[in-house]
């Protein structure tokens, strides 16, 4: 199972308290995160990281960022 | 791929926080007033008084430090490809929260970065601000965790991200134009001090030079001293903090070297002795910033990278201040202002008001 997250448009501390929700649903252990602000996938990639989780991949198009994150 | 931003590791933002302590420290030695290297809102209040918003005459000058916080981040922004254009999110509640931010912030005496460097010159009274601005941001993050939600921004033309910026090359067009003439209170549409805090500025170039570099490495390493708190409080993640620390720290030994740190409640500049107004302005103030999202320093580097709630926000302390000079809620070294009591405690209800009412999940 895989999630997705939109959190483009919202600043922070949003995108992290999603992502953070998500994670401590225990649903998933695969997000992909859509944010708009590089400040945003800096955030979210610290969060991520500081609950165990890796990201795996950040690709960029358009000034939007998708940051997929996988339970290590 | 795009270079690591180096200022966003912890080094990073540990080197922003002691560069912005050893500089808000020396400032202070070469003009600023005590304990007020920078402070965000005492800074932005002396821009209203000196355009005549309000007419304390004490607190007159245009702060070339805030024009660099926003041209420094401006020009970040554009050589990393960040400068993103966006507006939309709520302004109007950003403008309410940006008033009251300044109001309470004034009935402390400062924002929290002056907090921070008045704690760093031995002033005691800085305790009692730094609590209220801590126990404001966790009420903050109790809205936060119930889904507290000022909206999506939308991704807009740039000239609208060059709103602030452009205001505040406006700010330094008008004190080339017209310069402090010695014993004078007005040169052409700008008012000055003659005495009082808006009478001590360090020179013209090194106020907008450091002003420059905060905002540039600020920008790059995301510096704010309201999220420092408040990602502690809420993910127990101490990033943001570290900066924070490493400001207090380094303006601290800076203030030691230079023969400026004074320890004590009584007589420190530009402070008062009033415990109970100086924690309930500064519950005002955190609350107000963790709602917008943003201290009143990463709000102008927020505008300076095109954000333009940010920049709604700042016209709201702008306006703000001029609200708490002329109803009398700023207080003063004597004390509160005679309405400042009952300004803290309307803000504080608008706060939450607004924190209770603004709560609409932005699922996906």
């Amino acid at each position: 199972m895989s999630a997705k997250i939109d959190a483009r448009g919202l600043s922070c501390p949003q995108p992290v308290l999603m992502t953070l929700d998500e994670i401590k649903a225990g649903k998933t252990s695969e997000i992909e995160i859509i944010v708009d602000t590089e400040t945003s996938k800096e955030n979210v990639s610290r969060a991520a990281t500081s609950q165990g989780w890796k990201v795996t991949d950040v690709s960029e198009e358009d000034n939007e960022y998708a940051i997929s994150i996988k339970k290590d | 791929m795009r270079l690591k931003n180096v200022f966003a590791t912890r080094w990073g933002i540990i080197g922003v926080g002691l560069f912005i302590g050893v500089f808000a420290s020396l400032l202070q030695k070469w003009g600023n007033p005590g304990n007020m290297g920078i402070c965000v809102a005492c800074f932005e209040r002396d821009i209203a008084g000196a355009l005549g918003l309000h007419r304390a005459g004490v607190v007159q000058y245009i702060r070339p430090e805030i024009i660099g916080f926003v041209i420094g981040s401006l020009i970040a922004a554009y050589l990393f490809k960040e400068f993103r254009p966006r507006l939309g999110s709520a302004p109007i509640v950003r403008f309410v929260l940006g008033a009251f931010a300044m109001i309470g912030a004034l009935v402390f005496l400062g924002c929290p970065w002056r907090a921070a460097l008045r704690l760093a010159g031995g002033d005691g009274n800085a305790i009692l601000g730094l609590l209220g601005l801590i126990f404001g941001i966790w009420i903050g993050t109790l809205f936060l965790k119930k889904g507290y939600n000022l909206g999506r921004t939308q991704a807009t033309h740039a000239a609208a991200g060059w709103m602030l910026p452009l205001i505040m090359f406006g700010f330094l067009a008008l004190l080339i134009a017209f310069p402090q003439i010695e014993g004078q209170n007005r040169s052409g549409v700008l008012f000055y001090s003659l005495k009082g805090p808006g009478f001590m500025h360090a020179p013209l170039l090194i106020s907008l030079g450091i002003g420059l570099a905060v905002g540039f490495l600020a920008q790059r390493s995301r510096f704010c001293t309201m999220g420092a708190i408040r990602d502690f409080v809420l993910f127990r993640q101490t990033h943001l903090l570290m900066g924070f620390i490493a400001l207090v720290a380094a303006a601290f030994v800076t203030n030691l070297i230079v023969g400026q740190f004074h320890p004590g409640f009584k007589g420190q500049p530009i402070a008062h002795t009033m415990h109970v107004w100086n924690f309930a302005g500064m519950v005002l103030a955190g609350l107000a910033f963790a709602l917008a999202g943003g201290c009143p320093g990463r709000q102008l580097f927020l505008a300076g990278e095109g954000d333009g709630d940010a920049a709604v926000f700042v016209m709201g302390m702008i306006v703000g201040a001029g609200f708490a000079h002329n109803f009398g809620l700023a207080s003063s070294p004597k004390g509160v202002g005679p309405y400042g009591i009952e300004a803290v405690i309307i803000g504080l209800i608008v706060c939450l008001f607004i924190g209770f009412t603004m709560r609409k999940r932005s699922k996906t």
